[in-house]
């Protein structure tokens, strides 16, 4: 069975405290961190963007799947912090990691969901034995203008799986999505930052979907929450998941492995990988995993994986989620950030 | 003039955030619930009472939409614009026209479908009930209007921070045991003093929602109704309009509700009741100041005595005048021109003895006051089972 035989993930070290950004704005840090239910997140160095932590994140998937990178079949990169509008991301990604010149090459948008995207086509590659393996990485440089509510929680990170047929850590098991036209949340051609729809992307939009397709994916396996030992849900905020997870009947145990937010903020299309890497780094033989991201516009996709004891072999080959998100950590100021971020530029 | 009953009333399955309803959507399920509640077979006229179709859904011409999308073309049908006031004023109207003998049969009904734009746009939306040019364009919004109002009334009555927040307690109480209230939450006097400040002293606690939703009575000749109705007749015993200065700052007085003292002056003197005859109260909560001060205007307890109405628990329900019975716009929600029409499906249901776990007890006479922008109109309805 066809599944995850290596993954990585990437977080950058340095962090901006929801503080930091209220205190500039004018705006209650105690309630937009009760109301948001995060601490902190990740930015990106200003010598980073998607296609760096990309780099990142699948050098080690590869050094966890221990295979040889000329072997690669596909390398597809979802996000919608694409540092080019026109040239593509996969092509730096498969020359970073030896991948070239035998490897199909692909960029993926979906505002959020582009990563689980990646892994979907990837693992249908794989499965049909057209490839023998295939890279797929979702990642972000999220945008949030400043002062919106988005500033609070657009972050940055990486997380990368390469799919095969053997040494499988994670076999997948289903696969289920469920897409509707909802525009909740866009940014057209030549804009800085998105735009959003405020309370119009809860219920409407990621509620509606992510319960959707967890649902949908949960019926057509013939499985309940009692049966998975982890879930993840994409994670724009704190409390979107957990209300997600509690309405579905999942258990706060359940969700919290990989419920990363509160710390890393929301990394967009590297949201739910993210938090499948954290729930790689300690899972065992036997756990089943129920894996739902978010895009706005809208969609979900699905994913169920049994854990085998391959898990054990790789997982100390690189360095785990957790400790990239807990350690190593380099606090901004606002000012740094927004020189980071591009949001100021220095006079030519 | 013909005497008038409230022959059938209807209000939506639920208020709030309506995603999958537009404005027509809204308004035709209110509409039809009212009518199937008058078993009416047929109506003659309607009114549709709404803020800002156009602000806040891109919609004028309501009173053609309505009447097409509810199927009953080619009845008169006309939008009432009032403000927060435009349901009452268009139920006003709605009463003229039975009173007056020119129709039998009148449908009102207030709508708005406020979560279509964003908050910003909301705001600016809801500011156009203020004097644009001499105080929104400074940049003042409701909740700071109706925050002076409040210092004002604190400073010169004592009224406390915590009487403020004892009005959304009391509100959030009755609207718990209201299906249809958009925060049916049990809420303390702690939450809402330690919730967002929005305009001190107002915090998001002490403020209405934005919301969507509607309501709808049918009104007809006490006669045709005590030949119809099944269920006991309400009568409209006092309809009275008034206005006040739009702005703040051309008022005498900043606590005062003028318009609100000389809408009820003239109910109560149509009706022949005065406040003591009255078993039951739906008021125009916006802001929890602005209950404080409807109940002064009303002359339910004396000038500046308003603040300790909630805390002494003299207008909860079991108290000597239950206010809000609802919920209010506080716990119900305030979908702007929805608002005066919901008030009387309240009192309607009360008086018919259908309210459930908040009837209450024997009430045969119950008032409404609805009013729009910092109460620059009023309208008050005085109605009795007869």
């Amino acid at each position: 069975m066809a599944g995850i035989i290596g993954y990585g993930a990437y977080i950058p070290r340095s962090r901006i405290r929801v503080e930091e950004i209220a205190k500039i704005w004018g705006a209650d840090a105690p309630s937009y961190k009760r109301g948001l239910g995060l601490e902190e997140k990740s930015v990106p160095g200003p010598d980073q963007d998607t296609i760096t932590m990309s780099v990142e994140a699948a050098r080690k998937a590869v050094k966890r799947a221990g295979i040889d990178a000329r072997e690669i079949g596909a390398v597809y990169v979802g996000s919608e912090s694409h540092p080019y509008a026109v040239k593509p991301s996969g092509t730096i990604l498969a020359e970073a990691i030896g991948a070239t010149p035998e490897v199909h090459s692909a960029s993926f948008e979906f505002a959020c969901k582009a990563g689980s995207e990646a892994m979907f086509v990837c693992l249908c590659q794989v499965e049909s034995g057209r490839i023998k393996y295939g890279l797929a990485v979702g990642a972000d440089t999220s945008q949030g203008a400043p002062g919106d509510a988005l500033e609070y929680s657009a972050s940055a990170g990486a997380a990368a799986f390469l799919f095969g047929r053997e040494d499988v850590a994670a076999e997948v098991v289903e696969t289920y999505s469920y897409t509707t036209d909802t525009p909740d949340f866009w940014r057209r051609e030549y804009q800085h930052y998105p735009r959003h729809a405020g309370r119009f992307t809860g219920e409407p939009a990621y509620f509606k979907h992510v319960l959707g397709a967890a649902n949908g994916i949960m019926a057509k396996a013939g499985m309940k929450a009692g049966d998975f030992t982890y879930a993840v849900f994409h994670q724009p905020n704190g409390k979107f998941p957990l209300n997600a997870g509690r309405r579905l009947g999942f258990t706060r145990e359940q969700i919290e492995v990989g419920r990363l937010v509160p710390k890393l903020g929301n990394t967009y299309s590297g949201s739910s990988p993210l938090g499948l890497t954290a729930i790689l780094d300690v899972a065992r033989a036997g756990d089943r995993i129920l894996m739902v991201s978010y895009g706005s516009g809208a969609g979900s996709d699905g994913f169920i994986f049994n854990v085998t004891g391959r898990i054990d072999e790789i997982r100390e080959r690189a360095a785990t989620t957790r400790q990239m998100l807990d350690t190593n950590r380099v606090y901004l100021d606002y000012g740094t950030y927004v020189k980071y971020r591009g949001k100021i530029r220095r006079a030519e | 003039m013909r005497d008038v009953a409230v022959l059938g009333v209807g209000i939506n399955k639920k208020w709030g955030e309506l995603w999958e309803m537009s404005l027509r959507d809204v308004f035709v399920e209110a509409a039809l619930a009212a009518i199937d509640d008058a078993g009416a077979d047929h109506i003659d006229s309607m009114y549709v009472g709404c803020m800002s179709g156009g602000l806040f859904a891109g919609q004028e011409h309501l009173g053609c939409l309505m009447a097409d999308y509810l199927g009953v073309k080619p009845i008169p049908a006309t939008r009432i614009e009032s403000a927060c006031a435009s349901g009452s004023a268009a139920f006003r109207q709605g009463f003229i026209e039975v009173a007056s003998g020119m129709s039998d049969f009148v449908l009102v009904g207030g709508v708005e479908k406020m979560t279509d734009v964003s908050g910003d746009e909301a705001t600016y939306a809801l500011s156009s009930a203020s004097d644009m040019e001499y105080e929104a364009y400074h940049g003042i919004t409701f909740p700071g209007l109706y925050a002076l109002m409040a210092r004002d009334h604190m400073q010169r009555f004592g009224t406390t921070r915590e009487q403020l927040a004892h009005v959304a307690v009391k509100n959030h109480r009755h609207g718990a045991m209201n299906p249809v209230a958009q925060f049916p939450s049990v809420i303390s006097v702690k939450d809402v003093v330690e919730s967002v400040m929005v305009a001190d002293p107002l915090r998001i606690l002490d403020c209405s929602p934005i919301t969507d939703g509607a309501a709808a009575a049918v009104l007809c000749p006490l006669e045709t109704a005590r030949k119809l109705s099944r269920k006991p007749v309400v009568k409209v015993l006092g309809s009275a309009q008034a206005s006040g200065a739009i702005a703040l700052h051309s008022r005498q007085d900043l606590s005062r509700l003028d318009s609100t003292e000389k809408a009820a002056e003239k109910a109560y003197r149509m009706a022949g009741k005065s406040p003591a005859d009255l078993h039951v109260v739906e008021v125009h909560d916006c802001f929890t100041i602005a209950e404080i001060m409807v109940i002064e205007a009303l002359g339910l307890v004396e000038r500046g005595k308003g603040g300790q109405a909630a805390e002494s628990g003299m207008t909860s329900l079991g108290g000597r005048i239950p206010v809000n019975t609802s919920g209010g716009l506080k716990s119900k929600g305030h979908p702007g021109g929805a608002t005066g029409v919901a008030q009387v499906v309240e009192i309607t249901r009360q008086l018919r003895g259908e309210s459930g776990d908040r009837q209450v007890k024997g009430a045969s006479t119950g008032l409404t006051q609805n009013m729009g922008g910092t109460g620059g109109s009023s309208v008050v309805h005085i109605f009795g089972v007869v």
